[in-house]
């Protein structure tokens, strides 16, 4: 029967190996950083809250200027770091690999969930169209700045996603039934849908070309901690709430008709895992363009080590998720040569699956 | 729910949870265009272990797939304890109804134990780990359903019968009031088939309601306190197994013959179906059976479920073929076991056989008794022999009768029992249009 003890060991485990896999990363590149010092110029960089500042920034109420209050941060911890290797830490490698562990936690989370819905082993966190919907938005936001209006290419992308999720989910509903089938179907015939608007307009970006393409590689470059910020909330509180539904997850498994009679509200609870599914999938894509194979073959790795169970699978892939795609980033960015990432997830990640394929260890999920 | 506390005297004592009544009202359902239930009502009452039967494509599945609240009738109701269960949500549901389907797909490698664990999920609230509660109800389960050596086995990796008694332990550990099971024993060998319905008694005599698709008639007449018969939708038959498996009801519904019989071991009824007939013109001319034993009773009752006008005799009372003519109802003359017929029995014979167009030997056993017979079999108009042994371990009245009896074959015509029906009517239409004696293969067995 399920212990509750091995998740919590080996999602620890699963930390202790993520704060290794960053440390590591934090220390390669073009400077190379003992570990030592990183370590120090990472615990620099941990700051918090420490008062409130009133006066520093204003709106404008009814004509008067307003001051809001902001937050005060101060530094945890002040280890002695030559001022460029914090810098080179803490505002250039941290982000990225902060924003790095949260895409392939958001992407790995998502892939577990989809791959249990549809089940199928195939799906990926994109199978409903969520990716080809963010591309569309950020090729849009690209090549036609003018056009979209708000908020810009991270907010575009992420609409684009929603959107499309939302469009295919009404799709395949009919009657207050949402047939899983029916839904993959529809997430197939959109995604071709907007693969077609987005040539459309790959054909008519002109300069901006090059920048689409990028995008849509998938890659972490001139991260910021905005990035962070947006992604890393939407993402930890999908996964905590989708973790909340593990068990509903397994029951599913069984089908809908034998899941409703084991007590689970199939539609509601249907709509739920693909929404928070898709929404931390926007969020990670938005932010990091299309990264394949993440999603599709951390699951099945850790279904492989950990079993099918849910309980255990959804929180272990998420974190493998995050090492992953920081160590992955990291040979992108300080292998020998630079590249987007979402090149060395799929070149690394589909002869693996390939090999698992073969060895008949992917077979179901 | 009783306390945990309780709980395992209850078991003892036989108490489960707390019984309810099923009414099914005046239930219609129809797949678009196919109306696949048309005003189904039944009660079943706390207890009571009721079978649906019927031939496929009746509306078993559908009917079930109502009454656990997968389905919502089109017009109608089912309602527990008065509370219509299309009004409940899933969880509520899940706590009165479990449900154990007839195909299952679980074609992931959890361990039986965490699969029959899910059944505790209605249970359980979202966050909590399961409590001792839990973990004993899915231990019981596994003991009731005799699944617990294989608890740690990876579901896919278990036979499909195993399987589906890891899917009724799923329902045991549900411990609902009312289950609905669909052909619980379509994929298991003879003695899980038996070990399973009995569990299934056990759980009635708890107190729970149960409802079971059921296509083997006679599991379903052993163990059932009460069958259902569907036909195109709608009840052909209700009560008790005795009143409801009869040679017509089954005949009507599906468009079969069979022979309803008490089976001797078990005492409960028990079907014999044939093929619904070709020859379903009525054969004008009446067959006489002589002989004793199984081979007469089957040739007996093949002929009658043709719908031929068939006797039998002269045959001891207590025979395997006279208590067959008495259960499908045929003339049937009865003698005294051991004793010499009497000239008004043989008299008796010799009327049965001139009236009859085709008389058939079925393993006509010969002794002292009845040898006068073989001389009566002398004006029969024309002789099937059916024999599933030889004359000689039959003969009891040395070579004069073996004389007249091999006498026989040269105007009868020889075939194994299963294509008596065949030699009869080719037997009665040679004769109809006066041509010579029939050829009939008898090749086979």
């Amino acid at each position: 029967m399920y212990r509750p003890v091995r998740t919590a060991a080996w999602s620890a485990g699963l930390v202790v190996l993520l704060v290794v896999v960053s440390l590591i990363s934090a220390a390669l590149g073009p400077v190379r950083i003992d570990l030592v010092t990183v370590a120090m110029a990472m615990l620099n960089a941990i700051v918090v809250p420490a008062g409130v500042t009133v006066g520093s920034a204003t709106v404008p109420v009814l004509g008067l200027s307003v001051p809001v209050p902001g937050l005060e941060y101060a530094a945890v911890f002040s280890f002695d770091v030559p001022a460029t290797r914090q810098i080179i830490v803490a505002n250039l490698r941290l982000p990225r690999i902060a924003l790095a562990a949260t895409v392939g936690l958001a992407l790995a989370a998502a892939g577990t969930v989809m791959q249990g819905f549809f089940r199928n082993p195939l799906a990926d966190p994109s199978i409903i169209g969520v990716s080809a919907g963010a591309a569309a938005g950020a090729v849009a936001a690209i090549a036609f700045p003018a056009l979209v209006p708000f908020g810009g290419l991270h907010l575009s992308a992420f609409a684009g996603a929603l959107a499309t999720a939302f469009l295919v989910y009404a799709i395949a509903t009919d009657g207050g039934r949402t047939p899983v089938a029916t839904l993959l179907l529809a997430g197939v015939a959109v995604q071709a849908f907007l693969g077609a608007m987005i040539s459309y307009m790959l054909v008519h970006s002109g300069d901006s070309l090059r920048e689409a393409v990028f995008w849509m590689m998938g890659r972490l470059n001139n991260s910021q901690w905005g990035d962070v910020a947006f992604a890393f909330p939407i993402t930890l509180v999908g996964v905590l709430v989708l973790c909340a539904f593990r068990r509903d997850l397994n029951v599913l498994l069984l089908g809908e008709e034998d899941a409703h009679h084991l007590g689970i509200e199939v539609e509601r609870t249907k709509l739920l895992l693909l929404a928070l599914a898709s929404v931390i999938t926007a969020a990670g894509v938005a932010v990091a363009g299309i990264i394949g194979f993440v999603g599709l073959v951390v699951p099945h790795i850790m279904r492989l080590v950990v079993g099918p169970d849910h309980r255990i699978l959804l929180p272990t892939s998420a974190l493998a998720g995050a090492s992953f795609l920081v160590a992955t980033d990291t040979i992108a960015r300080a292998g020998p040569a630079v590249v987007p990432v979402g090149i060395i997830t799929a070149a690394l990640g589909a002869p693996f699956f390939l090999f698992l394929l073969t060895r008949r260890e992917v077979h179901s999920v | 729910m009783t306390d945990a506390d309780h709980r395992d005297d209850d078991r003892e004592a036989g108490v489960g949870p707390d019984p309810v009544t099923v009414s099914v009202d005046g239930c219609s359902l129809a797949f678009g265009d196919l109306s696949v239930l048309e005003g189904i009502s039944l009660t079943i009452e706390p207890g009571e272990f009721v079978g649906i039967i019927g031939p496929n494509g009746a509306g078993k599945t559908t009917l079930l797939r109502a009454i656990s609240g997968a389905l919502t009738p089109d017009t109608g109701s089912v309602t527990i304890d008065g509370i219509d269960v299309h009004d409940l949500s899933s969880r509520a549901s899940s706590r009165l109804v479990s449900v154990v389907p007839q195909d299952t797909t679980l074609s992931f490698s959890f361990p039986v134990r965490d699969v029959v664990e899910m059944g505790r999920q209605p249970h359980r609230s979202r966050f909590s780990s399961p409590d001792p509660e839990d973990r004993a109800a899915v231990e019981r389960a596994l003991e009731r359903t005799r699944t617990a050596e294989l608890a740690d086995r990876p579901i896919d990796e278990v036979s499909g019968g195993q399987r589906q008694r890891v899917v009724l332990a799923q329902a045991i550990a549900q411990e609902t009031p009312v289950m609905v099971l669909d052909e619980p024993t379509a994929s298991l060998d003879v003695n899980h088939q038996i070990e399973t319905l009995e569990l299934v008694r056990d759980l009635v005599a708890e107190g729970r309601t149960v409802v079971a698709a059921i296509h083997d008639l006679n599991l379903a007449a052993r163990y059932c306190d009460r069958l259902v018969l569907l036909a195109d939708g709608a009840v052909a038959r209700d009560g008790p197994p005795a009143s409801v498996l009869t040679g017509d009801a089954l005949a009507a519904s599906f468009d079969a013959n069979a022979v309803v019989m008490p089976n001797p071991v078990t005492g409960t009824e028990t079907v014999t179906a044939f093929r619904a007939d070709r020859h379903a013109d009525p054969h004008p001319e009446r067959v006489h059976v002589v002989g004793s034993g199984a081979a007469a009773a089957g040739v007996v009752a093949r002929l009658s479920t043709a719908g031929i006008d068939v006797t039998l005799g002269p045959v001891s009372s207590g025979d395997a073929a006279a208590e067959t003519a008495r259960s499908i109802g045929i003339e049937c003359l009865e003698t005294e076991p051991f004793a010499t017929l009497s000239p008004a029995e043989l008299e008796g014979a010799e009327t049965l056989i001139r009236d009859a167009g085709v008389t058939v030997l079925a393993d006509f056993v010969v002794g002292p008794g009845n040898r006068a017979l073989l001389e009566v079999v002398d004006d029969a108009e024309s002789l099937v022999l059916i024999e599933t042994r030889p004359f000689e371990e039959r003969n009891f009245a040395g070579s004069a009768a073996r004389n007249r009896y091999e006498s026989y074959r040269e105007r009868a015509i020889e075939v194994p029992r299963r294509r008596v029906l065949d030699a009869v009517t080719a037997v009665g239409k040679n004769r109809s249009q006066s041509q010579p004696s029939p050829s009939i293969e008898s090749t086979d067995e």
